[in-house]
């Protein structure tokens, strides 16, 4: 059972999450955050839910959407920040910026661009775990639109095939880009693709912490089991666009909305934590606002750092 | 000294490699059971068994994916492609995946993979199967690009990539499989990743190549010295990324005229890249254009007659080298 102080560390990490989405939000708006820029608001308990039952041999690996896997994991929010920035203070010096994010610390292997192509990647990850005998498990999250991508496919039935011990995370926010998932999958939904590969799909709410904790200790302890590979079909929702970019035109006011008011994962812990735990408001605007901090804090480390100096141009080429 | 094909040479690297370090494996379609298509994997299943030698399902983007994340964590895979024209299937992970993300990831994330296989025109199998893709790769960053000529290149060069840090494209040629050189003992001692050759020296005409162009160039050589007193210069290139300036430059230093030699395309291709560098580096030493004898710019046809004449060979060699002496 989770006690009362986990639950508050991961309310935390949500809220540090959020709160640095919406402060990059504005460093995009004042132009010190440049290109592409991805947010995780609204899918805050996915990550934190799942990092948290996370062993230390495990590695993980996601798409560009990847700031709050960087934060949940414990990277300090200055050096991804930093990174948002394109300083040299940053995760990778300032040559990946928002979409290539990495921590060789925590196993975690970005930040991958191109659609999809994290997924095949992280089922490398778990051949790795596998190869060495280490214990690992790999996470491999991705998206709805990624699940329409071959090489998924290609992975499923190589990570079945020789069992290995991987939790494809299956982020369902319902949008590709711009295009949703009624309009791109056929078939019985995104649920059902892993059957053809006899790899069990367990359905998750994403929007509710608790259930992630829970659905992903199960998840977790069949792959550990030497079972082979699952997919956790985790139903969840983008409050911002695609990008900074996109001003999301292609959903109603009025759908946003009604999963803000009622679905927000943040908000339902908050409750949870007052409500059944009887944790004072003033306890959980403490935490609100010493994560204020140290987002203005990583901001303010992010603005004053350098810009990497010309000698790190042709620098980490090649080895 | 010993004298060996190229394939025993190939194969050989890959065991040694895999004796000496246990997170060397070799990964891709019938290299185990069957023994490899081309038989480069003779034995290995056996030697290493079932978790080392590894037959993948027909699926090159995933297969390839599997192998740069496997590497990320610090394994060292040997990806080997049937022939590289399916490794098209892949090239997002080769590019993207595996050449980039050293970069990006501001050193941290590096990659140490070798992509090997079949590349080039085989002879009679038609377009899709008949593509050098040697430019494609040595335009990226990030990657380094080998194509060997002899046995001993080849087992030398491909042990030293199994060892690099960085990911490798390693360009065999299937009509060198079966061709039978010297080696000597310690190969590794008489290549680099970054290093070309002189094959034989010369002093009227550079001539540059690399994988099965280099026997074009030399029996070229042969003819030109024995029948028009033309002495040539031959040089493997071996490397393509990083290609060895130095020593084509200090060749035509002393030539005044290059040749290059190859089974890919002219528009964009490796000659067109030591063109641009013999003219930036050594305009002043040129006695005329340098020329680039390549593949015609036409999908690579079936019939013998025409890929023949679509294709480079000696004696087209021969005829270009005496043109620009003008003998």
């Amino acid at each position: 059972m989770i006690n009362v102080k986990d639950i508050l560390a991961l309310y935390r990490k949500m809220v540090l999450v959020r709160a640095f989405e919406e402060k990059a939000s504005m460093l995009y708006a004042q132009g010190h955050v440049l290109g592409f820029c991805h947010l995780y608001i609204g899918q805050e308990a996915v990550a934190t839910g799942i990092f948290h039952n996370l062993s230390s041999n495990d590695s993980s690996i996601t798409s560009y959407r990847d700031h709050a896997h960087m934060l949940i994991l414990g990277v300090h929010p200055n050096v991804v920040m930093a990174e948002l920035c394109g300083k040299v203070t940053g995760s990778s010096k300032g040559k990946g910026g928002s979409m290539h994010m990495y921590s060789k610390e925590h196993n975690f292997y970005g930040g991958n661009g191109i659609v999809g192509a994290q997924v095949a990647l992280g089922t490398g990850l778990a051949f790795a775990h596998k190869y060495k005998n280490d214990g690992g498990i790999s996470f491999t999250f991705f998206g709805d639109g990624a699940a329409n991508q071959g090489q998924v496919y290609e992975s499923f039935n190589m990570a079945s095939l020789w069992k290995l011990p991987i939790v494809y995370v299956l982020e369902n926010n319902g949008y590709a880009m711009g295009t949703s998932t009624k309009r791109a999958a056929s078939g019985k939904g995104l649920a059902t693709r892993g059957d053809s590969f006899e790899i069990p799909t367990i359905l998750v709410d994403g929007m509710n912490l608790f259930d992630v904790l829970e659905k992903s200790k199960e998840a977790i302890s069949y792959v550990r089991c030497g079972n082979g590979p699952i997919i956790m079909h985790v139903d969840t929702y983008r409050y911002r666009g695609h990008s900074m970019s996109d001003p999301a035109t292609y959903r109603t006011r009025e759908e946003v909305n009604a999963v803000k008011e009622n679905r927000d994962p943040i908000l339902k812990v908050k409750n949870i934590l007052i409500n059944e735990y009887s944790i004072l408001l003033d306890d959980i605007v403490k935490v609100d606002n010493e994560i204020g901090d140290i987002i203005e804090q990583a901001a303010k480390f992010a603005i004053e750092s350098k810009f990497p100096e010309e000698s790190e141009l042709e620098m980490d080429v090649t080895i | 000294m010993n004298d060996i094909t190229v394939r025993t040479a190939l194969r050989d690297a890959m065991a040694e490699e895999m004796r000496a370090n246990p997170n060397v494996f070799l990964l891709g379609e019938e290299v185990a059971s069957y023994n490899g298509a081309y038989k480069i994997s003779q034995g290995l299943l056996e030697e290493f068994g079932a978790t080392r030698v590894i037959d993948t399902p027909i699926t090159e983007h995933g297969f390839t994916g599997i192998g740069v994340g496997a590497a990320m964590a610090g394994l060292r895979p040997i990806i080997e492609f049937m022939t590289f024209n399916f490794a098209m299937q892949a090239i997002d992970h080769i590019v993207n995946s595996a050449a980039k993300t050293l970069y990006m990831s501001g050193g941290k994330i590096n990659c140490p993979i070798v992509f090997r296989g079949a590349n080039g025109i085989p002879g009679s199998v038609a377009a899709q199967h008949s593509h050098c893709f040697a430019s494609w790769y040595a335009h990226c960053p990030g990657l380094k690009v080998v194509a060997p000529y002899s046995a001993l290149e080849a087992k030398g060069l491909l042990k030293l990539a199994i060892r690099d840090d960085n990911p490798v494209v390693f360009l065999e040629h299937e009509m060198l499989y079966g061709k039978r050189f010297e080696i000597q003992t310690s190969p590794t001692e008489l290549v680099a990743l970054d290093k070309a050759v002189i094959l034989r020296s010369g002093t009227d005409i550079t001539i540059t190549s690399f994988s099965i162009s280099v026997q074009y160039a030399l029996d070229a050589a042969d003819v030109l010295y024995d029948k028009y007193g033309i002495s040539a210069e031959v040089i493997n290139l071996i490397t393509l990324r990083p290609i060895d300036k130095e020593t084509i430059i200090e060749s035509v230093k002393k030539t005044g005229r290059i040749l290059n030699v190859e089974e890919g395309w002219m528009s964009c291709g490796i000659g067109s890249e030591i063109t641009a560098l013999v003219i930036e580096n050594a305009f002043d030493y040129l006695d005329c254009e340098p020329m680039r004898l390549s593949s015609a710019e036409v999908p690579v046809p079936y019939s013998k007659s025409l890929e023949c004449l679509a294709q480079a060979n000696s004696e087209k060699v021969v005829i270009l080298s005496r043109s620009m002496l003008q003998k």
